[in-house]
Parts: C-alpha cells; sequence; structure tokens
C-alpha cells in the first residue's frame, strides 16, 4: 500500500518544549489492510470520562486583555470562511471573498481569514475574487458530504476543483467504509485523492457526528494520517453533532501522538457548531495544552464557519473600543 | 431574562430592605454582561413581536393586566416598599394603564400613520414602526410610571431592557415574572437588577439600543448619560408621567416613521 516513514530523527513540540525522538519507522509502513487493522487495534481506548473532565477543566481558562485581542485576531487569521449550501450565488460567494480579504472594512489590521471555502463548482468564482491576496481557495470534494461515490467520480471532482484553481481540497471519508470494518479501502482512497491533490493541501473530513465514539475517532484520525493527510478535520457541517471539544481534544492528542512518531506535524480544523468568540477561544487553549505553540497558527489550526467571523469581530471592537457594537454593524455574509 | 429567571453571571446579589431597615430580599446585582445578554435577547426576539399582529401584542398586554389584577395584593405589598402613595390605588391604576396600552396596538398606525398627498402618480404612505430595542431605567418610586416607561415602547413594537430601581426593584422583578405568565414571547421584557451607578454607562454606550428612557435617573448621572446616548446615536427620552397626554408622547417616542411610495395602478 502506502508508505509513511520518518528516516531522521525528529523534532516535535509538546507542550512548548521540543524533544527529539528517534524514527520508528517500522510502525508507520502500512503494507496490507491486515497490519493496518493491526496498527489501528493497537492503539490504546480513549479515557472518555478523563477526557470530557480535562475539557472542561480548559474551558474555565479565562483569557483577558492583550490576551484576549492577540487571541481574536489570531482566530480571525484561522477562520476558513465557509458558505456550502445548495442555494450558493457566484454573487454571494465574490462578496464572502471580500470579506476574507479585510474583515472589518473599517480597520486594516484585522487580519484577513486563512481560506475560503466553497463547493467545486464555485472554486473558480473565488479564485478570481481572491487573486492577489493572501487568502486561500478551498473545496471540499469526493462526493461531499456523504461521500458515497465510487472512487473515479470523488477523483473527477477533485481533479475539476483543482483545475479551477484550488489550493486546498476538503475531502470526507466513506463513513459507511468505515464503520464497516472495510479500513483498507478508506486508507486506499485517501491515498488516491492524495495523490490527485499534488502540491494542494488535503484536508480528511472525519464526520466524528458518524463516527460517534472516541476510540473511532482515534483509529480514523490515525487512518487519515497515515494515509498522508495534511490536516484532519472534525465535520461536514451537515449532521446533527458537528465539531465539539472532546472530539477536537482525540484528534489533537492524535496528532501530537503522530508527530512524535512520525515526525510530521499533521493540523486540525474543526467545522460546524462554533459559531461565538468564546467557544473558538477555548479550542485555541485545548490546541495549545495538546499540540504546543506551534500548532497556534493558520498552517496547523483552522476553524471552518461562516457566523463566527462576525462575533469575533464584534469582540474585538467591544475590547478596542469598550462598548457592545450593533447587531448588525458587521455584514452578514 | 429571555423568558427565564437567571441569576446574575457574576453570581453576585445584594440585600433590600424597607423604610425600616427590615430585610426583605436577595436580589442579583447584574453586571455589564448581564446588560449584553439582555441586549443580545431582546435583539433577537423584536423582529418576531413587531412581526407580530397588532392585535396579537394587544392580546399580550391584556393578558399582563389579567395575571397583574389576580397578583394584584402581591403588588400592593412591593408597591408599598416604594412609595408614599396609597399603594392599593396606584397598582389599580397601574393596571388600568396596561389595559390602556394594550388597546392603543392596533390604533398607533391609526393615528401616526398618513396618507400623503404628492404632485404625481404616486400613493404616498407614512407608517410608524418601532425603533428596536429599547432600554428603559426605571423610575424609582413610581409603579405607574414604570408601567408607562415600559408599555409604551411594548406597544409601538419595541423590546425592552428594563434596569430597575436599586433601592426598590421588586415591583419591576414582578412585572418580569407576570410578563413571562402573559405569553410574552422570550426576551420581549428582560428585568435586570443591581446597581444603577454600575448598569446606565453601559446600557447607554450599548450601540445596539436604540433608545432610552431615563427618566428613572437623577439629574446628577443624567449629563453622562445623554452624551454617552448621543455618542451611539439613540433616542433619549426623559419625561412626566401618569397623564393620558403624556402617554401619548411616550407611545409616540420610541416610533420611527418609515414613508412608501407606490405607483398608482392604470
Amino acid at each position: 500500500m502506502s508508505k509513511v516513514s520518518s528516516t531522521t530523527s525528529s523534532s516535535v513540540a509538546r507542550g512548548g518544549a521540543y524533544v527529539t525522538l528517534a524514527p520508528r519507522n517500522e510502525v508507520l509502513e502500512v503494507e496490507s489492510e491486515a497490519q493496518l487493522r493491526t496498527l489501528l487495534s493497537s492503539l490504546s481506548g480513549v479515557d472518555a470520562v478523563g477526557l470530557e473532565a480535562r475539557v472542561a477543566k480548559l474551558s474555565t481558562r479565562s483569557l483577558k486583555q492583550s490576551t484576549k485581542l492577540t487571541a481574536l485576531d489570531l482566530a480571525i487569521s484561522m477562520v476558513d470562511l465557509t458558505t456550502l449550501e445548495g442555494a450558493d450565488t457566484p454573487g454571494r460567494v465574490r462578496s464572502l471573498c471580500h470579506k476574507a480579504r479585510r474583515p472589518d472594512p473599517h480597520d486594516a489590521a484585522v487580519p484577513n481569514v486563512a481560506a475560503v471555502c466553497v463547493y467545486p463548482d464555485l472554486v473558480s468564482v473565488a479564485r478570481d475574487a481572491l487573486a492577489g491576496s493572501r487568502v486561500a481557495v478551498a473545496s471540499v470534494a469526493t462526493a461531499f458530504p456523504s461521500g458515497r461515490a465510487s472512487l473515479a467520480v470523488k477523483l473527477a471532482d477533485v481533479r475539476e476543483a483543482l483545475a479551477a484553481g484550488a489550493d486546498e481540497i476538503d475531502m470526507v471519508i466513506d463513513r459507511g467504509a468505515f464503520l464497516a470494518g472495510r479500513l483498507g479501502r478508506v486508507f486506499e482512497e485517501i491515498v488516491a485523492v492524495k495523490a490527485e491533490c499534488g502540491a494542494a493541501r488535503l484536508k480528511v473530513i472525519l464526520e466524528t457526528g458518524e463516527l460517534v465514539t472516541y476510540d473511532n475517532v482515534r483509529r480514523a484520525s490515525w487512518l487519515a494520517m497515515l494515509a498522508g493527510a495534511d490536516f484532519i478535520k472534525t465535520s461536514t457541517g451537515k449532521v446533527g453533532v458537528n465539531a465539539t471539544l472532546p472530539f477536537a481534544l482525540v484528534m489533537l492528542e492524535a496528532v501530537r501522538d503522530f508527530a512524535e512518531v512520525a515526525g510530521r506535524p499533521v493540523g486540525v480544523k474543526v467545522a460546524g457548531g462554533v459559531r461565538n468568540a468564546k467557544d473558538a477561544l477555548r479550542y485555541l487553549v485545548v490546541v495549545n495544552e495538546t499540540v504546543g505553540a506551534r500548532w497556534l497558527s493558520a498552517d496547523y489550526f483552522r476553524v471552518g464557519a461562516s457566523s463566527l467571523l462576525n462575533d469575533l469581530l464584534m469582540q474585538r471592537y467591544k475590547q478596542r473600543r469598550g462598548v457592545y457594537p450593533r447587531s448588525d454593524e458587521f455584514s452578514g455574509d | 431574562m429571555n423568558g427565564a429567571f437567571v441569576r446574575s453571571e457574576s453570581g453576585r446579589s445584594y440585600e433590600i430592605v424597607d423604610a425600616s431597615g427590615t430585610f426583605v430580599a436577595n436580589v442579583a446585582r447584574a453586571s455589564r454582561k448581564d446588560v449584553r445578554d439582555a441586549v443580545v435577547a431582546a435583539r433577537a426576539a423584536q423582529a418576531k413581536w413587531w412581526a407580530a399582529t397588532a392585535y396579537n401584542r394587544g392580546q399580550v398586554l391584556y393578558r399582563l393586566a389579567e395575571m397583574a389584577e389576580s397578583r394584584r395584593d402581591e403588588l400592593r405589598d412591593h408597591v408599598a416598599l416604594a412609595e408614599a402613595s396609597e399603594a392599593v390605588a396606584a397598582v389599580a391604576r397601574a393596571i388600568d394603564r396596561v389595559v390602556w396600552y394594550a388597546g392603543w396596538t392596533d390604533k398607533i398606525a391609526q393615528v401616526y400613520g398618513s396618507t400623503n398627498p404628492v404632485a404625481g402618480p404616486f400613493f404616498n404612505f407614512s407608517h410608524p414602526t418601532p425603533s428596536g430595542v429599547v432600554a428603559v431605567l426605571a423610575h424609582p418610586t413610581s409603579f405607574e410610571g414604570l408601567i408607562d416607561q415600559v408599555m409604551a415602547p411594548l406597544a409601538a413594537g419595541n423590546t425592552v431592557v428594563v434596569v430597575a430601581s436599586e433601592r426598590h426593584p421588586t415591583p419591576a422583578v414582578l412585572l418580569g415574572e407576570l410578563s413571562v405568565t402573559a405569553d410574552f414571547p422570550p426576551g420581549v421584557l428582560n428585568v435586570l437588577t443591581g446597581s444603577l451607578d454600575e448598569l446606565a454607562p453601559v446600557v447607554c454606550a450599548h450601540e445596539d439600543v436604540d433608545g432610552v428612557d431615563l427618566s428613572g435617573v437623577d439629574d446628577a448621572l443624567l449629563g453622562e448619560l445623554r452624551s454617552l446616548s448621543a455618542e451611539s446615536i439613540k433616542r433619549v427620552v426623559r419625561a412626566g408621567f401618569a397623564s393620558d397626554a403624556d402617554s401619548l408622547r411616550r407611545l409616540r417616542t420610541f416610533i420611527e416613521t418609515t414613508t412608501v411610495w407606490h405607483t398608482v395602478g392604470q
């Protein structure tokens, strides 16, 4: 199958300190489905009570004053501004792109967001609207959101998005296959899509709400990273349960452990259900405490959202000016 | 707040006492974050409150009067703490006044709306629309005054955040409690209790509050609150109360006028 190996010793961040680890290649070469199965089942189970207690504890952290302002700006720079509606129009995407380039028209100091995330047919519109900016174009592909199509169709979807100018591909895994235990199929699909992506960044959506258990999410995270994901992403935003802090923590722990073993930092994207600044800052705290400060950058952590950006801007306004803004101070799209 | 009886986000409370210094109750001492939450609730509720038919708003206010009627004795006891005047009569007048405003909901447009003559083939209509979210700094010693302050903006389709009197908040708290049982949609009437010095500047500086009734503040605070309100372009009222003429002026205070041109059909 595919090889993920680190041939030299590597440095990874853990709690802010850098430690050097010996390479352990033997663990990371995936040569057969049976071996993949053995590898994933060798992962220890998640202590759900401990996990939730840790999340609850970290959620009580309060960021104040200048730290809060820095965190708000950081969060804005990590947003993948998303519109994934059947009713999307080129006009709506264009206005979203303008907002992505300059989130607050009154204040040039507000950083641009990380990316705009759209369906493949609107990638070219976003590409044009974002020309000359540092905002990336991300596209969902591979039969988003269900992932229920043949591999050929999924690859064609990816090709189309890339041809239109996408910098990043958000793919969904085949949850049906994963839950039925056909891990090899899920793995091979990710490998094939990664090969198709070339230099484009690949985000693999696990859809934690459909995987249901923490153990499944841990296994799926490892599977995606072994198959070559640049990012692992919580959700599509299209099912009942979206991103939650405990699921994000499980994924961040997997990322941390994978970086130690493979020497390759993988990013995490949370999507769906992150609507206000307070939630976003909680995620940043969990990121910092789990994988360290290196991940506090748009290269390694993203938040997929639409309404979140306005709340971040409103909190920023409040912090800077000391008064609460009008509810329509910032544009809807 | 928002149809629920929440404690202050800050966890603070304070004691209120009657004229002889005897303990009456513990009440929540709201913080600026409670103001924020109340305004968010009021803003979210406003569109729906205004979209309801004027008749429906009237029915809700009538129901409030009925609920107040059924708890008349309790209201009397709490009003008596705050007012020098005869509490039984004050409560009776206040309830009558709620009924009076309930009757106004579907008549405001008739009185303040107009068909305007224009030199062209157009119909030209002006009709009253609510300002939006109105903050009320409650009158400390007149329940009837409080009813005027709260019911006028509500009848016109605004949603209201009340900062209750600091020394005698219980009549306002009771009013909030009655509103929930009277079928007010959550967020339409929100009542905060706490320190006026602390809350009033936050309310007046809040840019998402469209109007503020300062009848409950004394002259010392007035200048600062007026300038804060001006900064965020609020409609400000500080008026007398308890006569029909004043009430009409109040009804008109938190109303904006929308004018529509419509072509005359052939």
